[in-house]
């Protein structure tokens, strides 16, 4: 045998190392700790302490009570309009973007323009609504004043529509970047192509557009209701505390110090988020175009 | 600096402190400037200024955080080893003295133990006052014995908490665009403020301003609301629940600076409030009242507490620590700013005589009235709403309390929340 042969790795096992680091990272920072929710949901408590035990006692209260059903309801609802809102919103900004601007300059600046909102923290933007929403508020006033409306609307702040109008402020941001991010990249000699075979704008859009930017809409989809779904301190501001979805739930749990149920809510909402994202990921191969 | 172990001193200390109670601590006056004491509690009394005055008269280091009750409570049943003094209010103490994670203290050491108001001890503020419902402080203030883990109810010697502030809280109006008298709790559900009441969400509280308005309104009489039964929890909150849903409210709010901005801004021209609120809110130049109402207040209290693991001259130092307290200053600077102390007649050494009668003999002011900080809050001729200590607090109707039923009624709360 020759000593001082430098050891060979087979790039099987090189590429295992690379990726350790990442693995070592992910499975303290995210497996760990949603192991340790999975079992806590299991234990008991009282009012001042818990016992680590393994009941179903918190899954049976869950899923036994009304109020559970109401909530996810709602959170649903919440995710839907939104969703619907940012992709409407989100699609329209991304296309005049990467089809209307013709040079890459403005291209970049008017896209850091979309950015400059998340400058300021998430909380600052959404309270930011209650002063100008509000019954003696500049969007009542402005509207009295034009004779619009005589009276102030009510439903403007403290309701769902400030709720789903915050939602929508925070987070249209997470639909434009990937879907122009893949309008970017289609190449434009398709829709010259379809031009030249006769087709309208209506068409070019429904039939050569959209088709390739599905794989944006769904990431930006999963940002979106992700984001939404795990949410409580929008819908505690906007909804004047009025409303409630999981994510408050669980922070009321949390507040009383009852944090197996607020596990056991938590793991109930992991579960039903990865299946929407499994159900989403069925129509699109987002990973072709990773 | 001495090299004596905490260990040796106690030894030594303890033999000194065998005669005296009060006189000794002197003796290692030295010593006493390395301890630190760590305090933790809601922002109400915890403050800077305490602390800092505490290095200057007593010499020891007073560390203060400052929590949510929710968060005082996890911590003081959860976490005993990251404190050595509680600063609770009764309620949480029923919760959180099972827990065994603090020690009662020996009334024998407390120098002004029997100026404290009768509130505390007896219950009764004079003789002839009648108890009010709900976990009022007397009722988790003494157990038999140091390690006692059951409530007494009489003077045994050892109290749970030293009482250090309180208040009566009732409803807050917007006298401007009400434009009539209120009287009575009822008012928050009458359907004339439509879309313009709150109510704050916190639970154990909140049940207890629902409470007084179900009662106000006619519909029940509890035997004691501070403590439920299920059905009496599904019956007040039912009410609630259908004057949610008939748009009663504009909002629920769980933070003090929510409370004042609603009020402020005008969404809420009725809804319960904090005495010192309702302060914040006229301090922009809104006029706002702590609107004194037929069926009597609904009233709080906190104490200060020791761990059960202090011992030896950290326990000392507690001890003195909490004979300061009640000496006057910290009491005066309580009373400035609208709460009550535990001994009055000693705060007042630390009072102007028009500050006196304005905050406790319910007195016209005589001139500008402003707290600890310098801002003017109240200006000539000004009463307090309310009047009198003893107009005040002989009027309360409930303590904060919590309930057997605490967990269903939390569950309901969470209910009415998401209705």
């Amino acid at each position: 045998m020759i000593g001082n042969q430098p050891m060979r790795l087979s790039p099987n096992s090189k590429s295992l190392m690379m990726v350790s680091p990442l693995v070592a990272v992910l499975f303290v920072f995210l497996v760990c700790p949603i192991a340790m929710i999975a079992i806590v949901s299991f234990w008991r408590a009282t009012e001042f302490s818990i016992i680590p035990a393994f009941v179903f006692e918190n899954y049976e209260f869950l899923f036994g009570s009304s109020v559970t059903y109401r909530v996810f309801f709602n959170t649903f609802k919440y995710a839907l309009i939104t969703w619907a809102a940012t992709l409407l919103i989100g699609f329209t900004v991304a296309y005049f973007l990467a089809f209307h601007i013709r040079t890459l300059r403005w291209q970049i600046a008017l896209f850091l323009l979309c950015t400059i909102p998340f400058w300021t923290s998430n909380i600052i933007r959404m309270i930011s609504w209650i002063p100008f929403l509000g019954r003696n508020g500049i969007a009542n006033s402005t509207l009295i004043s034009w004779g619009v409306i005589d009276e102030p609307l009510e439903w403007l702040l403290f309701s769902d529509f400030a709720v789903v109008l915050a939602f929508v402020h925070l987070y249209t941001l997470f639909m434009v970047v990937p879907i122009f991010n893949t309008m970017m990249r289609i190449d434009k000699s398709l829709i010259e192509a379809a031009r030249d075979a006769g087709a309208n704008g209506a068409q070019i859009l429904w039939n050569v557009i959209i088709p390739l930017t599905k794989p944006g809409i769904m990431i930006g989809t999963i940002f979106v209701v992700t984001l939404v779904m795990g949410d409580f301190i929008t819908v505690r501001f906007m909804s004047g505390s009025q409303s409630a979805n999981v994510g408050r739930l669980i922070s009321n749990d949390v507040a009383l110090l009852a944090y197996p149920s607020a596990s056991a809510t938590a793991v109930v909402l992991l579960c039903t988020v990865l299946i929407v994202i499994g159900i989403l990921l069925r129509f699109v191969d987002i990973r072709k175009e990773l | 600096m001495t090299k004596m172990t905490r260990r040796e001193l106690l030894a030594g200390g303890t033999a000194l402190a065998a005669g005296s109670t009060l006189g000794a601590p002197m003796i290692w006056a030295q010593n006493i400037k390395d301890v630190t004491l760590r305090q933790f509690g809601t922002g109400v009394s915890n403050l800077n200024e305490v602390a800092a005055k505490v290095k200057e008269d007593l010499g020891f280091t007073l560390e203060m955080t400052a929590l949510d009750s929710d968060s005082v409570t996890q911590r003081a049943a959860t976490q005993p080893e990251s404190f050595d003094i509680a600063d609770i209010e009764y309620w949480i103490c029923k919760k959180v003295w099972p827990t065994g994670n603090l020690q009662a203290m020996d009334t024998s050491k407390i120098k002004n133990y029997d100026k404290i108001v009768g509130i505390f001890r007896s219950g009764k503020l004079t003789p002839e006052s009648e108890i009010a419902q709900g976990t009022a402080p007397h009722t988790v203030g003494f157990v038999e014995g140091q390690n006692g883990t059951e409530f007494v109810d009489n003077e045994s010697g050892w109290m749970t908490l030293i009482p250090t502030i309180y208040n009566a809280d009732t409803l807050g109006i917007r006298p401007d665009l009400i434009g009539r008298p209120i009287n009575n709790w009822s008012e928050l559900l009458n359907p004339e403020f439509k879309g313009k009441a709150s109510i704050l969400d916190i639970s154990s509280i909140g049940i207890m301003d629902m409470a007084m308005v179900v009662e106000s309104m006619g519909e029940y009489k509890y035997p004691d609301k501070g403590n439920m039964t299920k059905e009496e929890i599904d019956m007040t909150l039912g009410i609630f629940t259908e004057a949610k849903k008939n748009g009663q409210f504009r909002a629920f709010w769980k933070s003090f600076d929510e409370s004042v901005n609603l009020m402020a801004s005008g969404e809420v021209v009725i809804q319960s409030m904090w005495s010192p609120a309702i302060t914040a809110v006229k301090s922009k130049g809104i006029p706002c009242v702590y609107q004194p109402l037929e069926e009597g207040y609904r009233s709080w209290g906190g104490g200060i507490g020791m761990s059960a693991a202090l011992t030896g001259l950290e326990r000392d130092a507690a001890y003195e620590y909490i004979n300061w307290y009640l000496d006057g200053w910290v009491g005066g600077f309580l009373m400035r700013q609208g709460y009550y102390s535990a001994v009055p007649e000693t705060s007042k050494n630390y009072m102007t005589e028009d500050e006196w009668g304005f905050w406790f003999e319910g007195k016209p002011a005589q001139g500008d009235i402003t707290n600890p900080f310098g801002d003017v809050m109240e200006t000539a001729g000004a009463v307090r709403d309310g009047g009198s200590f003893y107009d005040r607090m002989g009027k309360v109707a409930c303590w904060n309390a919590v309930m057997d039923e605490n967990q269903y009624m939390v569950r309901k709360w969470n209910e009415f929340i998401a209705a």
